[in-house]
C-alpha cells in the first residue's frame, strides 16, 4: 500500500472514530450523560451522532430545583422576553449554533441534511418546519394575543392588568412545562415557544429520530437573549418521559390512542393523541366540488402527511365518485424524491419496518368488504416503494362505501386519506373526536352546529385546508389557559393594575 | 509485570481452592451421613457418581442446570443435611416471587456471607457503632436477618422499614403505577420518619428508594456515612448519578449483586478507570458466579462479553449447582482483591430485547 493510501486509510478510520454528542441540558448547562444512543452518521462531517440519555432521576432532581429556572425569567421584563422570541426567529433560521460539547457549532445545512437522515422529512419539508417554527417565534407576540385574548403582556410581570373597568388577576399553575415530543414533525415545536414567554421554565424530551429541532431552538433562544435556566433538554427513557411529565406542574404528551388513555386519569397532562382531522363537504358546496379539490389534496397531503392536522378522512354528501377519483388522481401524482430534491413532498420512513408494518395493516383492513384503495389504479407501481436509498409509502385514498369501515376514521403517518359519503346532517355525529375540522360550506344553521360540536378542537370555516395556522387562534388546547388561572381579586384603597 | 504475575498466581491459588472446596462440599452432600435427603435421592437416579467423578470445580459441568421451580414444589425439609438434622432452622423466601414462594433453609450461611462483607469494609466506611437503618424487603426474606446481623456484627443496632416486591409487581403487572408510587412514597415517608428522629449513620436499601430518599433529604446532612444498596440494575451513569448527586459526593457506597440463594457479590472499589461501571465478585469459594453461553451454559464467554449469569452456591448448608439466574452480565477478569472472574453491569437477561418489571425493588 503506498504512503497516500495508507494515509487516507488511517483518515477515513479516524472518521470512523470521530462523534459528534448531543448532550442533556440542565438549566441550559451541558451535562454529558453515560448512558447514550447512537443515531448513526447522520451528520456532514461524517461523524455519528451520538445523544445523550438522561435518567429519570436527574429529571426528578432538577425539578426540586426548578426556582432558578423561574427566577430568571422572572427578571426579563415580559416585553424584552418577546423582542427575545423575535430576534430568535432569525437565530434559528440562520445561525451557526452551539451543537454538541467541545465548543462544536452546526450550521443550517447541516441541521437540515441531520434532520432528513434522521426523521425521513425530505429537505424541503425541513425547511418549510423551520419556518412554522421561526414564524411561531416571529409572530410571538400574535399568538401571545391569540391566548390571553388580547390580554396585555405585562399581566405576566405582575399578574395583574386592567381591562376596561376591570382588575384582572391571572395566577401560574404550573412552575414548569414538561413537553415529550414526537420525531414525526419538527413544527410541533411551535406549540411549546410561548411558554417561555409566560416565564415558564420547560423541560423537553425531544423524540428519539429528532433532537436536533428542540436542541436548535433552546440555542437560538439563548442566544437571542433568554435565560439558559429556563432550559432543561433532556433525552431520555419512557421512564424519564414519565417522570418529567408527572413531576411538571404542567405536562404536554403526544402520542397514540393508547398515549391518551394512559395520562387521561391526569388534568395536568394534557395528551395530544391521534388527530383525526376531516375535511367536511357542505351540500352547498358538493356541486362545487371541483374548485376546493386542491384544498382537500392540500389538507391530506401537505407536509408529507406527517401532521396531526393533516386530514385522514374527506366526508361528502354526494358526488363520491367524482371526488374520490379526482382526489385519488391527484394523490397518486405525488411520487418519491430523493431527500435534496426542491419538489420532494414525501417523506421516506427512517424506520422501513414500521412502513411494511403499516402497509400490511392497511391490505389487512382492506381485507373487510366496502373499500378499496382508489389510488392504486393512477399510482405507477405499489403502495410501499424502495426508492433513493428510503422506504416510502405512496399517498393512498380508500374509497369507503361502507362509511362504517374500519378504514373510514384512520390515520397513517404519511397521506393517507379516506373518503366516505354522508349525508350532511349525520356528519356531526360521525366524526367522533377530531382534531381540525376544515368545513366548506356557507350555510349558517349548519356552521352554528359546527361551532357548537364538542367534538371538533379546531374549526375552519369555508375552502380552508386543515394544516392552515392563525397565529391568533390557540392550537390544540390554549397554552395560557392550561398554566395560568384566572381568580377574582377586589380592594377598596389599593389601585391593583 | 509483577503485578500481573501476583494477580496470576493469585487466581491459580483461588482455583486451587475452590477445587479442594467443591471437592469438600459434593462429598458432604452426597454421603448419607451428612448429605440430605434431595440429593441423596437424585444421586439414585442419576447415571453419574458425584462423590467419585467430582473433584474440582469444572466437573460440576455433569450437573445440569438447577431448576429452581424445585425450590417452589419442594418441602424445604427435603434440604436439611443430615449433619443439621435436629437444628431448628429458617426458612428464607426469594424476592419477588409470586405464587407458590420459592423457598430456602439456612442455619448460619447468612451470618458467614455478612460477616465476610462486613469485614471487607473498614471501621469508617460504615462507622462502628452506627445505627442502621434498612428499606427493603423484611418479612420471610434472609436479608432481613443479615441487614440486622451486619449491624450487629459492626455494634449498632437496626431499625426496619418494609417494602414488599410482591406487591409492587403486582402493581406495575397491573398498570397500577399510581398506587405503586403511592407505595413507594408511603415507604419512603416512613424512612424520612426514622432518619429524622433517630440517629442514623448506615443505610441499607435498593437504589429507587434511596433515589426517592434523597428527593425529600440530604443523605449527608441527615447523617448517614455509608449506603448499601443492592436490588435492582444499575447502568454506570446511574451509578454515578448515585454518588455525585443522590450521595453528593459525600457518602461513603456500597453497591452489591445478592440473592437468597447465593448471598452476596461485593463490587471492587471503582476506579477511574471503571468509568462507573460495577463489577461484582462472588463469595468464593461459598458461591461462584460464570457468565455462560445462553444457548449452551456449559461454555463460558470471553471475558469482556456478556453472558448470561450462572450461580453455584456451595455451603454445608446448601448445595445449588449451576442455576441460572436471570440476568446477564459482562465476564470481567480477576483482580487484586478478588483474584477470580467477576460479573460487570449486570442487568436483567434479555432485557435489551424484552420489557421486564424492575419497579421499586
Amino acid at each position: 500500500m503506498s504512503q497516500v493510501r495508507a494515509d487516507l486509510s488511517q483518515e477515513h478510520n479516524l472518521m470512523e472514530d470521530k462523534i459528534s454528542h448531543l448532550p442533556v441540558l440542565r438549566f441550559g448547562e451541558v451535562y454529558k450523560s453515560l448512558d447514550t444512543n447512537d443515531l448513526g452518521k447522520v451528520l456532514k462531517s461524517g461523524a455519528r451522532l451520538e445523544v445523550s440519555v438522561a435518567n429519570a432521576g436527574i429529571i426528578r432532581r432538577d425539578k426540586l430545583l426548578i426556582e432558578k429556572g423561574r427566577e430568571a425569567l422572572r427578571a426579563i421584563p415580559t416585553d424584552t422576553l418577546l423582542s427575545y422570541a423575535e430576534k430568535a426567529a432569525d437565530i434559528y433560521l440562520d445561525g451557526e449554533l452551539p451543537f454538541g460539547i467541545d465548543d462544536e457549532t452546526q450550521g443550517v445545512a447541516d441541521y437540515v441534511n441531520a434532520l432528513s437522515e434522521l426523521t425521513g422529512l425530505p429537505h424541503s419539508l425541513c425547511r418549510s418546519n423551520m419556518f412554522k417554527v421561526a414564524a411561531a417565534l416571529q409572530n410571538i407576540r400574535s399568538v401571545l394575543a391569540g391566548l390571553t385574548r388580547g390580554l396585555p403582556p405585562e399581566l405576566f410581570d405582575n399578574g395583574c392588568a386592567r381591562l376596561g373597568d376591570i382588575d384582572i388577576n391571572f395566577y401560574p399553575m404550573a412552575d414548569s412545562l414538561g413537553v415529550t415530543l414526537p420525531s414525526n414533525s419538527p413544527g410541533v415545536n411551535s406549540l411549546w415557544l410561548p411558554a417561555l414567554v409566560m416565564k415558564t421554565p420547560v423541560f423537553l424530551k425531544p423524540g428519539r429520530e429528532d433532537p436536533l429541532t428542540p436542541y436548535r431552538i433552546i440555542q437560538a433562544m439563548i442566544q437571542a437573549g433568554f435565560p439558559k435556566e429556563a432550559f432543561g433538554f433532556y433525552p431520555t427513557t419512557h421512564e424519564g418521559g414519565d417522570a418529567m411529565l408527572l413531576s411538571c406542574g404542567r405536562g404536554i404528551v403526544f402520542g397514540s390512542d393508547a398515549t391518551v388513555k394512559k395520562y387521561s386519569k391526569y388534568s395536568n397532562i394534557q395528551v395530544h393523541g391521534t388527530g383525526r382531522s376531516k375535511v367536511l363537504i357542505g351540500e352547498d358546496m358538493a356541486n362545487e366540488w371541483g374548485k376546493h379539490l386542491d384544498v382537500m389534496v392540500e389538507s391530506v397531503a401537505a407536509n408529507g402527511g406527517r401532521s396531526c392536522i393533516n386530514a385522514s378522512s374527506v366526508m361528502v354528501p354526494s358526488h363520491f365518485e367524482e371526488i374520490s377519483n379526482a382526489m385519488a388522481k391527484k394523490l397518486a401524482g405525488v411520487e418519491p424524491k430523493s431527500r435534496d430534491d426542491k419538489d420532494a413532498l414525501l417523506c421516506g420512513f427512517a424506520n422501513a419496518d414500521f412502513a411494511k408494518a403499516m402497509n400490511e395493516a392497511i391490505d389487512d383492513a382492506l381485507k373487510t368488504p366496502g373499500a378499496i384503495d382508489l389510488t392504486a389504479k393512477y399510482r405507477k407501481g405499489p403502495r410501499l416503494v424502495e426508492k433513493h436509498g428510503q422506504t416510502f409509502l405512496c399517498p393512498t385514498l380508500i374509497a369507503c362505501s361502507d362509511p362504517d369501515h374500519p378504514l373510514a376514521n384512520t390515520e397513517y403517518m404519511f397521506p393517507f386519506v379516506s373518503v366516505v359519503e354522508r349525508p350532511q346532517s349525520e356528519m356531526l355525529d360521525a366524526i367522533g373526536s377530531t382534531l381540525v375540522v376544515s368545513a366548506v360550506t356557507e350555510d349558517e344553521d349548519w356552521m352554528r352546529d359546527l361551532m357548537a360540536s364538542p367534538d371538533i378542537d379546531r374549526l375552519n370555516l369555508g375552502s380552508v385546508p386543515t394544516n392552515w395556522v392563525q397565529w391568533e387562534q390557540p392550537h390544540e388546547g390554549n397554552l395560557f389557559e392550561f398554566l395560568y388561572r384566572r381568580r377574582a381579586i377586589q380592594s377598596k384603597t389599593l389601585k391593583i393594575a | 509485570m509483577t503485578q500481573a504475575k501476583d494477580i496470576t498466581n493469585a487466581a491459580d491459588a483461588a482455583k486451587e481452592r475452590l477445587d479442594q472446596y467443591t471437592q469438600e462440599m459434593v462429598q458432604w452432600h452426597f454421603s448419607p451421613e451428612t448429605g440430605c435427603p434431595y440429593w441423596l435421592e437424585w444421586a439414585k437416579e442419576a447415571d453419574w457418581n458425584p462423590l467419585t467423578e467430582v473433584s474440582g470445580f469444572a466437573d460440576l459441568m455433569q450437573f445440569e442446570n438447577f431448576d429452581d421451580e424445585v425450590l417452589r414444589d419442594t418441602d424445604p425439609a427435603q434440604f436439611i443435611p443430615a449433619a443439621f438434622k435436629d437444628k431448628p432452622y429458617n426458612v428464607f423466601e426469594t424476592g419477588g416471587t409470586t405464587g407458590m414462594p420459592k423457598q430456602r433453609i439456612g442455619w448460619e450461611d447468612y451470618k458467614v456471607d455478612y460477616s465476610e462483607f462486613s469485614d471487607f469494609y473498614s471501621d469508617d466506611f460504615f462507622p462502628k457503632g452506627s445505627s442502621w437503618l434498612m428499606v427493603g424487603p423484611t418479612g420471610p426474606r434472609r436479608l432481613r436477618l443479615a441487614i440486622e446481623h451486619l449491624a450487629n456484627v459492626r455494634g449498632g443496632a437496626c431499625y426496619f422499614i418494609d417494602l414488599d416486591p410482591r406487591w409492587v409487581k403486582r402493581l406495575i403487572r397491573d398498570g397500577e403505577y399510581d398506587m405503586a408510587r403511592k407505595y413507594k412514597e408511603h415507604v419512603v415517608e416512613q424512612a424520612v420518619t426514622i432518619l429524622k428522629g433517630r440517629k442514623i449513620g448506615c443505610v441499607f436499601t435498593t437504589p429507587t428508594i434511596l433515589e426517592a430518599l434523597a428527593e425529600r433529604i440530604s443523605i449527608p446532612q441527615a447523617g448517614i456515612k455509608g449506603v448499601f444498596v443492592g436490588g435492582t440494575t444499575m447502568t454506570p451513569q446511574y451509578v454515578r448519578f448515585l454518588i455525585e448527586e443522590v450521595l453528593e459526593g459525600k457518602v461513603n457506597f456500597a453497591p452489591t449483586y445478592g440473592n437468597t440463594l447465593m448471598g452476596l457479590a461485593i463490587s471492587r472499589p471503582l476506579s477511574v478507570e471503571d468509568n462507573y461501571s460495577l463489577t461484582y465478585y462472588a463469595p468464593q469459594p461459598r458461591a461462584v458466579l460464570r457468565i455462560v453461553d445462553p444457548k449452551d451454559s456449559s461454555k463460558g464467554v470471553e471475558y469482556d462479553s456478556y453472558g448470561r449469569v450462572e450461580l453455584t452456591t456451595m455451603t454445608k448448608e446448601f448445595f445449588m449447582p449451576r442455576f441460572l439466574e436471570r440476568d446477564e452480565a459482562i465476564r470481567r477478569r480477576p483482580c487484586d482483591l478478588f483474584p477470580w472472574d467477576g460479573v460487570g453491569d449486570v442487568r436483567p437477561f434479555e432485557s435489551t430485547k424484552k420489557k421486564v418489571i424492575e419497579g421499586v425493588y
